[in-house]
Order: structure tokens, then sequence, then C-alpha cells
């Protein structure tokens, strides 16, 4: 079966299961059961009436801003646990906010990968995470200010409860309208760029990003069988070179770039032997 | 790494961090959804 309709299906399999209440969806109730203890590997707001888990990175800021300080150890936990075993694979497989910017992309529309300032904004989200996420919950009491300021993830769930239920509907305000507005435009960004959201704003992404180089699940690049064709970089819609840093912490996992080679150069798994990323030097 | 998570995983279950999880994610949160 074709690498992109197993992806697509895991993709679609994960956002309907992390959104299996689905009587929430019409009644405006949100799931109230046991396995919302546990965070869901991606962005997917516990506001949303499907939701059947925590968002990792909304339990992260309520235990960071809580009245009385608490080590998050086990959000922390599951955080490292699902980084170390797939890394970034999380955002290309089973984030359901990532699934839906895949899909705005098929929109046809004018595309564009590459532009200049594009290499400075990816550092946007790092900053996103050490200020929004960490350092301002930490300073100020109650206020997760990622969810609160930017979760588009969150402004999804709000449109949803608002549709079903009035009251919700009768006290949007200002803060709502921002964050329509900054949903819109990554809706409008996505059409063009693929998976902006990810690229420049994402924490989770962030986080999971350092583990790219460690996860169990890595891409392996074979250079003697590389013929220098650059098919691989140029079909990465990153913009990640696989040939020079296979394990870029940019990289989602998709794989477009493993059917892109025509040499089988590039692989990707659990399993893997030696990691040669060094073109062998040929003795004289 | 993954020894790491599991190690932290059973601190926080330990000091009952799931259950503050849980009392989070049961009730609408207003910031999330934009009307906080």
């Amino acid at each position: 079966m074709d690498r992109k309709k197993i992806r697509f299906g895991i993709q679609a399999a994960a956002t309907l299961i992390q959104n299996a209440n689905f009587k929430g969806f019409f009644t405006g109730r949100i799931y109230e059961g046991a396995s919302k203890s546990v965070c869901v590997p991606g962005l997917n707001c516990y506001s949303c009436p499907g939701a059947i888990g925590s968002c990792p990175i909304g339990s992260l800021q309520s235990f960071l801003s809580g009245v009385r300080f608490k080590f998050p150890y086990y959000v922390l936990g599951l955080l490292i646990f699902f980084g170390a075993v797939l890394g970034r694979a999380v955002c290309g497989f089973l984030c359901p906010f990532g699934f839906l910017q895949d899909l705005i992309y098929k929109i046809p529309f004018f595309k564009r990968n590459s532009f200049k300032i594009d290499r400075y904004l990816r550092y946007l989200k790092y900053i996103v995470l050490l200020l929004l996420v960490i350092i301002l919950p930490l300073t100020f009491d109650l206020i997760p200010f990622f969810c609160k300021y930017v979760c588009p993830e969150g402004t999804i769930a709000g449109i949803i409860l608002a549709s079903v239920d009035s009251n919700v509907r009768n006290v949007l305000g200002p803060l709502f309208s921002w964050k329509l507005i900054l949903l819109l435009i990554f809706i409008v960004t996505g059409l063009i760029v693929r998976r902006p959201f990810c690229k420049y704003v994402c924490p989770l992404g962030a986080i999971y990003g350092f583990f790219n180089k460690i996860a169990i699940y890595r891409m392996t690049f074979k250079a003697d069988k590389c013929i220098n064709c650059n098919a691989c970089s140029k079909a990465c819609q990153m913009c990640v070179d696989p040939t020079k840093d296979p394990n870029s912490m940019e990289c989602i996992r998709c794989g477009e770039c493993i059917d892109k080679c025509p040499t089988g150069a590039l692989h990707m798994g659990f399993t893997e032997g030696k990691i040669r990323t060094v073109p062998k030097k040929v003795k004289k | 790494m993954i020894a790491v998570s599991i190690c932290l995983i059973t601190i926080g279950i330990l000091m009952k961090q799931p259950e503050s999880v849980l009392h989070k994610a049961v009730r609408i949160c207003m910031e999330c959804i934009g009307l906080g």
C-alpha cells in the first residue's frame, strides 16, 4: 500500500480516536471520563466536546500556572516518553491539528514553501514554548498564556461549543475574535505554506523536535547509495535536506523524501542498524 | 530516556498528578476556547 495512504489512514484514525466522544459534538457537553487523566501525544484541546484525553500543552500550563506550584512530573514524563519513542513522528502521524493542516494544504491554491524569512521564523516556536508555555504561566497564576492567546485548537473547540450552546454563544467577546483571526491566518497561510503552525508556532513540535535525533523511530541515510540528485530535499515540505541531517528537528517523518529517492538511500523505522550519514572515503 | 520518562510518570502517578489533569480537563476551559 502507498505510504501516503497509510499515513493518511493513521492520521484520520488518530484524530477520530482522540475525539471519540462523538455525541459531544451535538450536545456541547465535554467528556468527563477517566481517560481524560491521560495526555494524548498531539495537540488536541481538552475543551473540545469530542476529546477523550487531555492536551499535553494545556496540562503542562495548568501545573505551571497553578496557585501552588507543582513540578509536572506526570506530563513531562509522558512528553519525554512520546518524544523518545516517536520524536516528531507524532506531528506527522498523530496530531489532529497537523492532520487538519495537511487537509487544508491539499486544496488547490498558489503554493510556496521556501522564502527568505522562513529560517528565522522557525525559531518563533521555541520563543512560544519558553515564553507562553513556561515563563509567563510560571509568573502569573492561573493564566495558560498559550491556550488563552494563541492555540487555534481551542478556537475550533470554541466554535463547536458556540454552535451548539447558546450560553457560550452569548458570552463571545474580543478574545474570541482575536483567536478567530489567528485561526483564519493559520488556515489561509496553510493554503500556501505546508503546516505553518507546526513550522513556526507549535510548542509541542518544538519539544518533540529535541527528541528527533535520539528517538527510536528515526531516519537513516545510506550515503553510499546516494547519487546526489537532491530529489529528497526538493520533495521535503518542511524544507529539510535529509542527506545532510536525516534526523533534523524540523522533520515530521512524513516520508515524502523516501518516496522520491530513486536509489533507496533513505529509510525510516524503529529497527535500524549502524547509522552512516557521511559518505565513505575512497582509498586511492 | 524511556526509563527516565517511566520514572517521571511513576512519580507523577504516586503524587496523584493524573487526578489534577482530570480535574482540569473535565470542565470547559474558558481561556482555551477564547472566553476567558
